[in-house]
């Protein structure tokens, strides 16, 4: 297959992308250093071709849940990187207006249902969200991004049954970085292929190599359109490799360091600029998208460094929805 | 309003006839709730008028199938999730407390997740310790969601109505014995408003607040009493969370006595939580200390003289009486 069939014009969107998250993933780490960050934030540097990929596969309808390592998510699904990053510093324009933080961006008028910090926490979410949205007749795809973690808890046999026994509009996505924080996967399950696992389901299972962009969007938009067609469920397994350490806060290093060599030459980013440049993208052009993936970044944080903290009140708010019993703050 | 007597399942199954006639976005999730209509019937004959893919029977999933209600609730949907026997809800855990009561506020008030969570409290029955709690003290205790146990067929489909037009995850529990208890209901349709209590008996000496099954103890203590000139007023807070605690306030500043009923476990139940929330309202107003009436802090056992020892029955509930008045009370005896 001809993979710049389209032309380039058509791939550099998604080198944009990919740019982006590597940028803001990184920025995120540096305020986390500088204690601007709460908590934790768990990068998803060197998987973004997931992310980006898969997403680039979805319409405007759709709709996707992320994890704990979530931002590439909300950034390939076309959150704006300030209000988000707005949400990380805790400050009242972030998405959340600083109630979730890293770990619980949502925004459903970009049909991000929400990230979990619940490993394993939001496969029935995506079962429900998928068949709630074809009684509803909205004709919508829900995304369930997840890791291989995840795959070992209970919830995502339970999940996958399900929603194969509803024919539900719902994609699984693993995203396989090899390394459930401090323990690699190949220790904490048996099978080559967490793919495999799609066999009890009766449902398709396909791995992919996670750090190529195009290959990841062509088994995603097979699963969506099967998806669409009212076929059901498949699971994506896309095989990368986390290139940073588990957290912010957990750096404590797992890697080998030939391993890390040995993914790096992988990096999803220089594989598509490699497609790119022998389709005859200048260096020039190249550095450009550079350049604005990190102009793009820092005027996301200098406005998130702008924005005001929430103020204290706003901390009783939001636990109900309006309701008669509700008005007044009642909360208990 | 003209009434007719009829079963709180009966009661509950109208609601949810009536709700998905009213409006389609509201579907059923359970184990054996379609064909079989339930296992206590609460959902008879929706399969057979809505179709099998707004009444679905599931498999044995009760974490998937709540999730399920939480993504379907967080599209437009209403989804009412039935767990067979509230026990099995620790299997569902994750997906209520820190999915469905926490998914709203996480996102800043983005999002809204109008889910019911029901099922049987099936203790009584010598079904042993893992089909009998009461567990309502923890769904209290975690801040998001609406908590309710009805007494009465009235109060149950009125609730059960509110639930699923409410904005809010709910999470319902329904005492099984009482699901073939009759009682009126109107033959109009009507709504019990949430978070609002029912004095289900006026009277000066003591305040009893019943859980459930616990209203229905303390009327029949309330009947036994009157023959020796003491006078309880039975409150029914019908929700826990929110808590009507004005209704109980008012009733305890007019008695200075209270007593509360509860089949949950006594050690952090939710007797307690009602007792502490008169200590802040209306300590001034006591003449005694309050008395809690609940199971005792075991798993509820499998035979009949041992089930009976451990949860709440009528001479515990005289007892508590005689306990804040114990000059005008010599009751002792059923």
């Amino acid at each position: 297959m001809n993979r710049v069939a389209n032309g380039v014009d058509e791939l550099l969107p998604l080198l944009d992308q990919m740019l982006v998250i590597r940028a803001f993933e990184k920025r995120v780490v540096e305020l986390f250093d500088q204690k601007l960050v709460r908590g934790s934030a768990h990068p998803y540097i060197g998987m973004e071709a997931i992310a980006v990929g898969i997403c680039a596969a979805l319409g405007e309808n759709d709709y996707i849940t992320s994890t704990h390592r979530g931002h590439g998510h909300c950034l390939a699904r076309g959150l704006e990187p300030g209000r988000m990053m707005a949400e990380i510093l805790g400050r009242e324009a972030g998405y959340c207006r600083g109630k979730g933080g890293s770990m619980h961006i949502t925004a459903m008028e970009h049909g991000m249902l929400g990230a979990d910090g619940i490993v394993g926490g939001s496969h029935g979410i995506a079962v429900g969200a998928a068949y709630g949205s074809v009684l509803l007749g909205q004709d919508s795809v829900v995304v369930c991004f997840f890791g291989d973690g995840a795959a070992n808890e209970g919830s995502f046999h339970e999940a996958l049954n399900l929603a194969s026994v509803l024919s539900a509009p719902v994609i699984f996505v693993c995203e396989n970085n090899q390394w459930a924080l401090s323990t690699p996967t190949r220790s904490t399950m048996r099978v080559e292929n967490i793919s495999d696992r799609a066999v009890s389901y009766a449902i398709p299972g396909v791995s992919v190599d996670g750090n190529d962009v195009l290959a990841v969007r062509e088994v995603a938009a097979e699963a969506v359109s099967r998806a669409r067609r009212g076929e059901g469920p498949t699971l994506i397994e896309a095989k990368s490799y986390r290139m940073s350490p588990h957290s912010a806060f957990a750096t404590g290093e797992t890697s080998t360091p030939e391993e890390l060599a040995e993914w790096s030459l992988k990096d999803p980013i220089n594989r598509l600029v490699d497609i790119l440049r022998a389709s005859g993208v200048e260096e020039d052009r190249i550095r450009k998208h550079n350049e604005n993936a990190a102009s793009l970044i820092e005027a996301a944080t200098e406005f998130a460094l702008e924005a005001s903290p929430p103020p204290a009140e706003q901390a009783i708010h939001d636990v109900y929805a309006p309701a008669d019993w509700a008005r007044e703050g009642r909360l208990s | 309003m003209k009434t007719r007597e009829i079963t709180m399942a009966a009661a509950l199954n109208e609601a949810l006839h009536e709700e998905m006639a009213r409006d389609e976005s509201v579907f059923m999730i359970g184990e054996d709730i379609g064909r079989n209509g339930g296992l206590f019937k609460v959902s008879d004959g929706l399969q057979k008028r809505f179709g099998a893919a707004r009444v679905v029977d599931s498999p044995i999933s009760e974490a998937a199938i709540s999730g399920a209600g939480v993504g379907a609730a967080l599209v437009g949907c209403r989804p009412v999730v039935e767990l067979q026997h509230f026990d099995f809800v620790t299997l569902a855990m994750d997906q209520i407390v820190n999915h469905a009561a926490k998914w709203r506020y996480m996102s800043g008030g983005n999002v809204r997740v109008p889910l019911v969570i029901r099922g049987p409290v099936a203790n009584g029955v010598g079904l042993a310790a893992q089909h009998s709690q009461s567990l309502e003290s923890w769904f209290v205790h975690v801040p998001g969601l609406v908590v309710i146990m009805p007494s009465n067929p009235y109060d149950a489909k009125g609730l059960l109505k509110a639930a699923i037009r409410d904005d809010n995850p709910v999470l319902m529990m329904e005492k099984r014995l009482l699901y073939t208890k009759s009682g009126p209901v109107p033959e109009e349709e009507y709504i019990v408003p949430i978070g609002v209590a029912d004095v289900k008996r006026t009277g000066s000496d003591v305040t009893v607040v019943g859980i459930s099954q616990g209203v229905n103890l303390a009327l029949q203590a309330a009947r036994q009493l009157e023959r020796e000139g003491v006078d309880l007023e039975v409150i029914d807070p019908r929700t826990l969370k929110p808590l009507d605690i004005d209704t109980i306030t008012d009733s305890v500043r007019k008695t200075g006595r209270l007593v509360v009923v509860s089949e949950g476990a006594r050690a952090g139940g939710f007797a307690s939580e009602v007792v502490a929330r008169v200590l802040d309202t209306a300590y001034d107003a006591l003449k005694a200390a309050p008395v809690r009436v609940t199971a005792a802090d075991t798993p509820i056992p499998y035979a009949a003289p041992l089930e009976r020892a451990v949860l709440p029955g009528l001479q515990d509930v005289l007892t508590a009486i005689t306990a804040v008045m114990p000059n005008k009370t010599k009751v002792g005896s059923v």
